[in-house]
């Protein structure tokens, strides 16, 4: 692993260890961030294959009943009955926040008007076939507004856990291991400079020493001559 | 307040009428794609669905929307039945979550 491009002195070292630090909690944090995010999303996941296939089972169902009431009825007659609908559906969107990711939260509020019902024409003119068939749908509905806040949710916290992952595995397989290198490195360079002194120093020690022999290796022969 | 549309064929979605939705019928994958573009930008509608047999042409429009938190495009079979989008779609969801599928993929 490369190291970073920077001077080997003590203060960098100070800022690299604290950078290291902060670079392996914050690893932890999104790591466990991650796992927790699996788990609920897996959990969704489940729920979410088998909503959709119930309501894709149940639609087809609808299909099926709306298919044998255009048969009885003319189509014209038909697009008539479902023209004005009796109820409007607004729904409202407030958001969750699930792991700090906001999903959308779906509800909604049929207006009806008053006293009517689901069916929106006069049964004179239409077949059962068609009661049956937009009551079964009325039915359907919530559990096909349930299945949209949930695959939104999976694909929102799918992008989230994209994300996380990400970063924790930057964090360790870039991000960590260059810090360390580089902490490593400047360690190395310091305790070589720390080295380098030491024999300078004992080097220069020695010439002192040697010098202040002659000194004094003069000094006798000197006095000896004196005293001859 | 938000609405909710459905786009489809004619004879898929008009049943979605007499619940209270907003449904328009689009006869071709052109129209149902400048539809889409249209509700996504009024802004009003939270949830679209679509009908299988355009929304498999149309992963381009669900790549894009897919990380936003509005609309929740969401595919839901037609008339002439599933073509296995909206399972693929939540496949997909698995695999870039999980790196690989293990909810979906002993059913094929």
């Amino acid at each position: 692993m490369a190291r970073m491009n920077v001077n080997p002195t003590r203060m960098v070292l100070t800022s690299l260890k604290r950078k290291l630090t902060v670079a392996k909690r914050g690893h932890k944090l999104m790591k466990d961030k991650r796992d927790e995010l699996m788990k609920q999303f897996l959990e969704l996941a489940r729920e979410n294959k088998v909503l959709r296939e119930s309501v894709e089972k149940e639609l087809m169902e609808v299909y099926g009943s709306f298919a044998i009431a255009s048969a009885v009825m003319s189509p014209q007659l038909m697009s008539e009955a479902l023209m004005y609908p009796t109820q409007g559906v607004d729904i409202d969107v407030s958001s969750k926040n699930v792991m700090s990711v906001n999903v959308p939260v779906f509800a909604f509020t049929a207006e009806e008007a008053e006293g009517a019902n689901i069916y929106p024409y006069g049964f004179a003119g239409t077949s059962g076939e068609l009661d049956s068939a937009v009551k079964s749908l009325s039915r359907v509905f919530p559990r096909m507004l349930e299945l949209a806040g949930k695959e939104k949710q999976a694909d929102l916290m799918a992008q989230e856990i994209e994300k996380t992952r990400r970063r924790v595995n930057a964090l360790e397989y870039v991000m960590i291991p260059r810090l360390t290198e580089t902490i490593r490195y400047i360690r190395m360079k310091l305790d070589e400079n720390e080295r380098g002194n030491q024999t300078r120093l004992m080097k220069v020690k020695d010439m002192m020493v040697q010098a202040a022999l002659i000194e004094r290796r003069k000094e006798t022969e000197k006095a000896l001559e004196e005293y001859h | 307040m938000y609405k909710i549309g459905v786009i489809g064929d004619k004879q898929s979605v008009s049943g979605f009428l007499a619940v209270g939705l907003s449904v328009f019928p689009c006869e071709d994958l052109e129209k149902a794609k400048e539809t889409l573009q249209k509700l996504i930008d009024k802004n009003e509608y939270a949830i679209v669905y679509i009908t299988e047999n355009y929304c498999k042409e149309m992963s381009q429009e669900f790549e894009k929307y897919k990380d936003s938190q509005l609309p929740a495009i969401i595919p839901i079979p037609g008339m002439d039945g599933s073509y296995g989008v909206g399972v693929g779609r939540s496949k997909k969801a698995v695999e870039r979550a999980v790196g690989v599928d293990i909810i979906y993929g002993n059913q094929e």
